[in-house]
């Protein structure tokens, strides 16, 4: 199939970017996308250009580094898969597609396609561990049984990748989805009681601090998100925010 | 080669060597910086545990977070020796199995070392708050993997290496919050400083400025991961490389067994030439999977024509191959066993798509299975067919559903409905640095864990080992082991950067990326990558003889020659730039290759992964040569590799029969 393909260039994050036309023959609908995109930065090194850089690892929707807006939607048009996982099937011959990378203030630009995720570490930084050193002595992992239900929504929220597909469809840019979902995994688990307070409050400020917007229950961000993380994480967190925010 | 194994009866090695090595006191270790280049399973539980106990550390890794390493991928489970499920675990069977796994080529004291420390994973892991998958009971459930009879697999639906990386981040991310680790993002190491013949320090390019940038430490820790990418089509992600464990062995570092390969046997099938990477389908299939090949000759080539479908064969035209050949273990043997018998098979004819290079993986029996089990613990009387099948399809989406997701996505086909397709692909490497029984490589100060070292998967590596081994020395035991060595260091002070050794480094970098950046430009670095691959998997995969061998290291050597001279390199070295990152790792992967087949050649026998059709027995089993080849190959470096120098660890087994390794 033959592409018209309509791309966000841009040299650094000092510079200012602009939509950059391609158009792209001989695609096969067996192709993953970035495979699509692999043979097109082929034909433009052959042509002596620079090609596209996009963030991409393991190929197998579970690192989290694919990033690409496309045709407005993050991780394209398919539901519950990142874009490695996107195949050519779901486009058309002749089908004009518009890539981007993820717009958020707290996301700036490095290159093309390329965005700085690191305002999510910082995040986690901030509280999403339970402190517990290495000693080798820890009690017993069946020491304390965990109700199958619990661990199996603990789970859930745990399967989160870091892809930043909530924040970039999110009108606000809010990352309410992503903090919600490590705050979720260990307000779940009786391991994480003990400092869940501190947790939640720590979290939600450096949500804060590092300019993401605030949320006010579209549901974007469930809808766009790879691995299905449900909103109900939200309102756990908020529960959890209101009760630590009373205790002092 | 001198293992530092400690004397005494096995089981007592580990606890007696705890006991004797050098520490360093906990106010001493705030005067000591540690390098960790890696943050997978095993840097990242390294980097953490190191700095708990006051080191100061510095991670470097080539993802824009430590989160993203691909242990992440790592699908099915992780072992522990802890026998919950009361079905005769314990540590010596978990430490045999290993063994026995590894085809005999793995060192006793390090494997049950291993062993031991694997029950203390599980618990730190739960501390941690990991979500491991549990029974109604609460207590944590179990599975079975290859190459064992008993339940010791712990595991989070098939994102096993997710939640345990996400442990290990987390526990960094403790330390990031203390400063006591200081996280170096989107960088790549380079080079490895050596000062007075000891690891000081690297040299590492920041991949969104091009910077070049010198970092000084007392020691280095190499936890980079494994080569497969050799092969460019593999399982492992796009940006894997051996260039840290390469460059250390440049400068030194023995590398041991690089021919020890594991070719894992179910993987989504290759489907065109655009293809980048191999997917693959967790191990955990083969619980409930079956598979199997047409018995006849006319009914494969009928499925490859399109002509008939999986589903319309009835029962007694089908090969459960492995069932056949391996009655005791069935579709539960070790991985190069499983992989070995499905190339024999396609290689016949039997394949079932249309390149003829796939088997089916055959959940139908499982779904009816527990489709019956679930429709009487839900009180269903006489249920009809498809009601019991719609049960078995929920119990198996609970088991394996993202598995089955992630094939229907790639395929296009309904894994519940028809049998998966599966072909062997390239997965893991058990070669790498040498390293001794405190993870130190023949350079002072320089340790390499996980899959960056050789350490303890001989020459296969058993199913959800992997996770155990990374976690096993960057939690266990690097922290200890490590300060044997540093204990030396309190009163060094900081290493300076301004020496002449870290100027000739730095100099070296840059004589090198100036070369990969002025090359004729004929080529794309992929065009040199597929080549190789091609090479690696034609003459140096499921099966290898003497004379592609030769071929190999005549053509590697070549396409060497020829990529340092026509290769093409876009844009600016002083900016970010993908292909300047990948220039530099497939000019790697081109030295290595011609050490991987010249290793190959040189081991005249058949074990584990490496399989020499010269070395079988009459019915097709590896013939292993214990009284030639019970060593440890370990490789210095002395030029070009062709001139690489050839050391011997022999492999002692105190402990153990050396049997004939039998799944039958």
């Amino acid at each position: 199939m033959k592409l018209f393909l309509k791309i966000w260039r841009q040299k650094d994050g000092n510079t200012k970017g602009k939509m950059v036309d391609y158009t792209l023959d001989g695609v096969e609908s067996d192709m993953s996308f970035l495979e699509m995109l692999d043979i097109l930065n082929e034909e433009l090194i052959a042509k002596g250009e620079v090609p596209i850089e996009f963030d991409h690892d393991c190929r197998e929707g579970i690192c989290g580094t694919c990033s690409l807006m496309i045709n407005g939607r993050p991780h394209g048009p398919d539901s519950r898969i990142t874009v490695c996982q996107l195949h050519m099937r779901s486009f058309n011959d002749g089908d004009t597609i518009v890539i981007e990378p993820w717009r958020a203030k707290a996301f700036p630009v490095i290159k093309d396609l390329v965005v700085d995720r690191s305002s999510f570490d910082r995040i986690q930084q901030a509280g999403g561990f339970i402190s517990v050193n290495t000693s080798g002595r820890p009690v017993d992992a069946n020491a304390i049984p965990i109700e199958k239900e619990m661990a199996d929504k603990s789970f859930n929220a745990a399967t989160c990748i870091g892809c930043g597909a909530c924040v970039a469809a999110c009108k606000n840019a809010s990352a309410m989805l992503f903090t919600s979902a490590k705050v979720s995994q260990f307000a779940l688990l009786p391991q994480g009681q003990v400092e869940a307070a501190d947790r939640v409050m720590n979290m939600v400020r450096q949500m804060d601090l590092e300019g993401f917007g605030n949320c006010t229950n579209t549901g974007a961000c469930e809808v766009e998100c790879p691995k299905g993380i449900s909103l109900e994480n939200i309102a756990r967190m908020n529960r959890e925010y209101l009760s630590a925010s009373i205790k002092g | 080669m001198d293992s530092k194994v400690p004397a005494g009866p096995l089981a007592d090695k580990w606890t007696k060597h705890k006991n004797d090595i050098d520490l360093v006191n906990p106010a001493n270790k705030r005067n000591i910086d540690v390098i960790v280049v890696g943050t997978g399973l095993a840097g990242g539980s390294a980097a953490a545990t190191l700095a708990e106990l006051g080191y100061n550390v510095k991670t470097f890794c080539y993802q824009d977070s430590p989160r993203r390493a691909h242990s992440i991928a790592a699908q099915g489970g992780i072992n522990a020796a802890k026998n919950y499920q009361g079905d005769g675990d314990s540590v010596y069977r978990l430490f045999y199995d290993t063994i026995k796994g590894g085809d005999y080529r793995s060192r006793e004291g390090n494997v049950y070392r291993l062993a031991e420390v694997s029950t203390n994973i599980i618990d730190q892991c739960v501390a941690q708050g990991v979500p491991f998958a549990r029974e109604y009971g609460g207590l944590l459930d179990n599975r079975s993997f290859g190459g064992v009879l008993v339940s010791r697999t712990f595991y989070a639906k098939g994102q096993t290496g997710q939640q345990l990386l996400l442990g290990a981040y987390a526990a960094m991310n403790r330390q990031i919050h203390r400063g006591k680790i200081k996280s170096h993002t989107r960088h790549e190491m380079l080079d490895l400083v050596l000062v007075d013949g000891k690891a000081r320090g690297i040299i590492a390019r920041n991949l969104v400025t091009g910077e070049i940038e010198r970092h000084s430490a007392h020691a280095v820790v190499i936890a980079s991961g494994g080569y497969g990418n050799l092969f460019y089509l593999s399982t492992y992600c796009m940006g894997a490389n051996v260039m840290a464990a390469w460059k250390a062995h440049k400068r030194g570092a023995f590398f041991a067994n690089p021919c020890f390969t594991q070719i894992h046997p179910t993987c989504i099938p290759v489907s065109g030439d655009h293809q980048s990477k191999l997917t693959l389908m967790s191990e955990s299939l083969r619980n409930d999977g079956r598979i199997w090949v047409p018995k006849k000759l006319e009914d494969a080539k009928a499925i490859q024509q399109g002509k008939l479908k999986p589903t319309e064969l009835k029962e007694e035209d089908r090969d459960y191959y492995l069932e056949r050949r391996y009655p005791a273990f069935g579709n539960l043997v070790p991985r190069d066993v499983a992989s070995r018998a499905a190339k024999e098979r396609c290689d016949a004819g039997y394949g079932v798509n249309k390149t003829g290079e796939a088997v089916y993986l055959d959940f139908s029996a499982a779904i009816m299975r527990y489709g019956r089990e679930k429709a009487l613990t839900s009180g269903l009387k006489n249920p009809d067919e498809a009601t019991v099948r719609k049960l078995g399809e929920e119990v198996v989406e609970a088991k394996y559903g993202n598995l089955f997701q992630m094939y229907e996505k790639i395929v296009d086909q309904n894994p519940y409905k028809t049998p998966m397709m599966i072909y062997p692909a390239v997965h893991y490497t058990m070669g790498g640095l040498w390293v001794d029984y405190n993870l130190q490589t023949t350079i002072p100060n320089c340790y390499a864990a996980g899959e960056a070292n050789f350490s303890d998967h001989g020459a296969n590596r058993l199913g959800a080992s992997a996770l155990m081994q990374g976690l096993a020395d960057g939690y266990f035991v690097l922290p200890y082991t490590i300060g044997d060595q540093l204990a030396s260091d309190i009163r060094t002070g900081p290493i300076p950067t301004d020496s002449k050794e870290f100027d000739e480094a730095e100099q070296n970098v840059h004589d090198r990326i100036n070369k990969l950046m002025s090359g004729a430009g004929t080529h794309s670095v992929d065009y040199y990558h597929k080549i190789l691959g091609k090479i690696m998997w034609n003459k140096c995969g499921m099966s290898r003889n003497a004379k592609d061998l030769k071929e190999a290291i005549n053509e590697i050597a070549a396409l060497r020659k020829d990529f340092w001279e026509n290769v093409k390199v876009p844009g600016e070295a002083e900016s970010k730039n993908q292909e300047l990152e990948k220039a530099g790792r497939v000019a790697d992967f081109l030295e290595l290759g011609e050490l991987f087949a010249k290793d190959a050649l040189e081991r005249n026998e058949s074990c584990g992964g490496h399989f020499r059709e010269e070395y079988q027995t009459p019915e097709g089993e590896a013939l292993r040569d214990d009284k030639n080849f019970k060593f440890v190959s370990a490789w210095e470096y002395k030029g070009e590799p062709k001139d690489a120098k050839l050391h011997k660890e022999d492999l002692k087994y105190e402990n153990i029969e050396v049997k004939t390794r039998s799944y039958k």
